[in-house]
């Protein structure tokens, strides 16, 4: 609701999502001399706009496929291609929101969320965007506070504003809820659906909760074990808001636990 | 249940807080003022009650003195009430008052009425004050001496050594070549280098400089370099994704996050360029507190000695106390997350 009379005064107009291209990527870590082999030839073709959960077992790799969209690392084969533009380094049209908010502890709220503006040297001119964002995850009043002073939650949503400001074009979610309570997970997510709807940016989140997964987005890729290979593609066509008790969604899910081997427990 | 006995033991309370007399708590906010006015006046009758054993000026004036703060110390904390943050903070101290007025009285007892302790040796607080009052042109030439040479030693070894620290732990090139000459240079006491120093340099002065910002330089370089490469990688990932460039991540994300580190540096620093400034003075420069100590010694002036050694040392806690309030408004962030 916060969200909502926020974005009345946005000026700025909605960026539009860039496709995403993941082709043959495979990825090896080396770890004292053993190589390690996480990504098993993955191909993956996402829409501009699209929502695409990553779901797989804890540890399969889905987090390093981030990284590589990211820029962070670069893939060991294959190529990653963002609107046909190949992906060789980081750049603010894909931004991460991790697992930690990694809020730098000696900027206050106001400061990191500005991160990315000072950084690219547009900060002066565009110190609205900054009030903007921070309207939009509802913390205006908290923009003197420094981090140690949020609840988990709020970090998380300063850490989410702080990649909202760049208005990217791809916005990469590493498990982004996974540490939060039940109860600011759930608002949280209806959030994130929200400012997708409205923004518009191509969105890619890592989770390991199928219910999540299924609640967010329009299709699910299941992966398989390490190294992590394309297991299903699967797309959920409901309308939005989704209804947690949804029996179609209950069906998908089923499937989904099914393919990461947990069918004896449903 | 506990509301009922919530209200019991306040009903009967009530009586019994009214029932102190208030002189119970006028003695609790002031007793501790009396007391140490009571101290004061004990000192100002030592110095006024015998005569000195030797032969000192300041005996009388410092007496005065004494009743004065004794009556400061009386209406000060008495009247605390009326006097504003200036009344609070003396009541805070007031049990410190007391210490020093008792210590001081068995001090003028000890010298120079009984000479309990050894005459020349252990001077009398008034022949302290004498040193202050008639050699005063001097002590102050010998402070604003050591001053200038601490300051610009210190400035220099710890711009060197953050500078040096930032880049052993930003680039693998520069560590490579100075992390050994700093394994092998650095644990070296700087009062080692004091013969080679003063007469590889053109003066002593910029020997004595080179040789504080040498003391300083290595735990600054140390902690800065430690807490250059203690910096999350996480951060550097949050930036690099906002598009920040090589320079950013250094000046930006290292360098905040490592100055806590830096600032152990910083003070483990000026307390060894403390000690070798003072052994510099002692030796080779012919100004300074370290020099004004030698030469009462040479004349067997232990007045100017201890004399010296309080200014010493108000100075040294003084540089202390400035350090950490620059710390605490740089590191402000701190507050709420470690103990300070």
């Amino acid at each position: 609701m916060v969200a909502a009379t926020a974005l009345a005064e946005i000026t700025t107009p909605p960026a539009a999502g860039a496709a995403l291209d993941i082709e043959q990527v495979s990825h090896a870590f080396d770890i004292d001399g053993v190589e390690l082999p996480v990504l098993s030839d993955v191909s993956l073709s996402v829409e501009p706009g699209e929502f695409v959960a990553l779901l797989g077992p804890s540890g399969c790799g889905k987090s390093t496929l981030l990284r590589l969209v990211a820029g962070l690392d670069k893939p060991g084969a294959g190529s990653l291609r963002e609107d046909e533009v190949r992906i060789r380094r980081p750049h603010p049209s894909r931004v991460v929101v991790f697992q930690d908010p990694t809020l730098f502890p000696w900027r206050t709220v106001w400061d990191n969320v500005a991160l990315g503006l000072e950084a690219q040297g547009i900060l002066k001119s565009q110190r609205h965007r900054v009030d903007d964002a921070l309207d939009l995850v509802g913390l205006s009043d908290f923009c003197t506070a420094y981090p140690h002073q949020l609840s988990g939650g709020m970090a998380q949503r300063v850490a989410l504003a702080r990649a909202l400001v760049n208005d990217p074009k791809i916005l990469i979610l590493d498990e982004p809820l996974g540490k939060l309570d039940s109860l600011t997970r759930i608002t949280m997510q209806a959030e994130l659906v929200s400012l997708w709807q409205r923004k518009g940016f191509t969105t890619l989140l890592v989770t390991h909760d199928a219910e999540e997964a299924l609640v967010l987005a329009n299709r699910v890729i299941v992966f398989s074990d390490r190294p992590a290979r394309v297991k299903a593609d699967i797309r959920v066509d409901r309308p939005y808001p989704r209804h947690r008790g949804d029996p179609y969604l209950a069906d998908l899910r089923r499937q989904i636990l099914g393919l990461l081997g947990l069918d004896a427990t449903w | 249940m506990s509301t009922y006995s919530l209200s019991d033991g306040l009903a009967s309370g009530a009586p019994r807080l009214s029932r102190t007399p208030v002189l119970a708590s006028w003695l609790r906010e002031s007793g501790v003022g009396v007391l140490a006015s009571i101290a004061w006046m004990a000192f100002g009758l030592s110095c006024l009650w015998w005569e000195d054993l030797g032969d000192w000026s300041r005996t009388h004036s410092l007496g005065i003195a004494a009743f004065i703060v004794a009556a400061i110390a009386l209406f000060g904390t008495v009247g605390a009430d009326y006097l504003g943050s200036a009344g609070k903070a003396l009541r805070q101290r007031a049990p410190w008052l007391v210490a020093l007025g008792a210590f001081l009285t068995l001090w003028e007892v000890a010298t120079a009425k009984f000479a309990w302790l050894p005459l020349p040796f252990f001077p009398p607080p008034q022949s302290i004050i004498e040193v202050y009052t008639d050699d005063l042109p001097k002590l102050l030439d010998s402070v604003f001496a050591s001053v200038k040479l601490q300051l610009g030693g210190y400035l220099i070894g710890a711009t060197v050594g953050f500078l040096t620290g930032v880049s052993i732990g930003w680039s693998r090139a520069v560590g490579y070549w100075v992390h050994p000459v700093l394994r092998f240079i650095g644990p070296l006491p700087a009062t080692a280098w004091l013969p080679i120093a003063f007469f590889t340099f053109p003066s002593s002065w910029s020997a004595s400089t080179f040789l504080i910002a040498l003391a300083t330089g290595f735990p600054v370089t140390v902690l800065t370099w430690s807490g250059v490469a203690s910096v999350s990688n996480a951060y550097y990932d949050v930036a690099r994704t906002l598009g920040a460039k090589p320079s950013f991540l250094v000046l930006k994300v290292a360098i905040p996050a490592a100055l806590p580190h830096v600032f152990v540096g910083l003070f483990m620093g000026l307390g060894s360029s403390f000690a070798v400034l003072v052994v510099a003075e002692m030796i080779g420069v012919k100004a300074g507190l370290g020099w004004y100590l030698q030469w009462a010694q040479g004349w067997a002036a232990y007045a100017n000695m201890y004399a010296a050694l309080i200014v010493m040392s108000l100075l040294c806690s003084g540089a202390i106390t400035l350090l950490f309030s620059i710390r605490d408004r740089l590191l402000v962030w701190q507050k709420g997350t470690v103990k300070w």
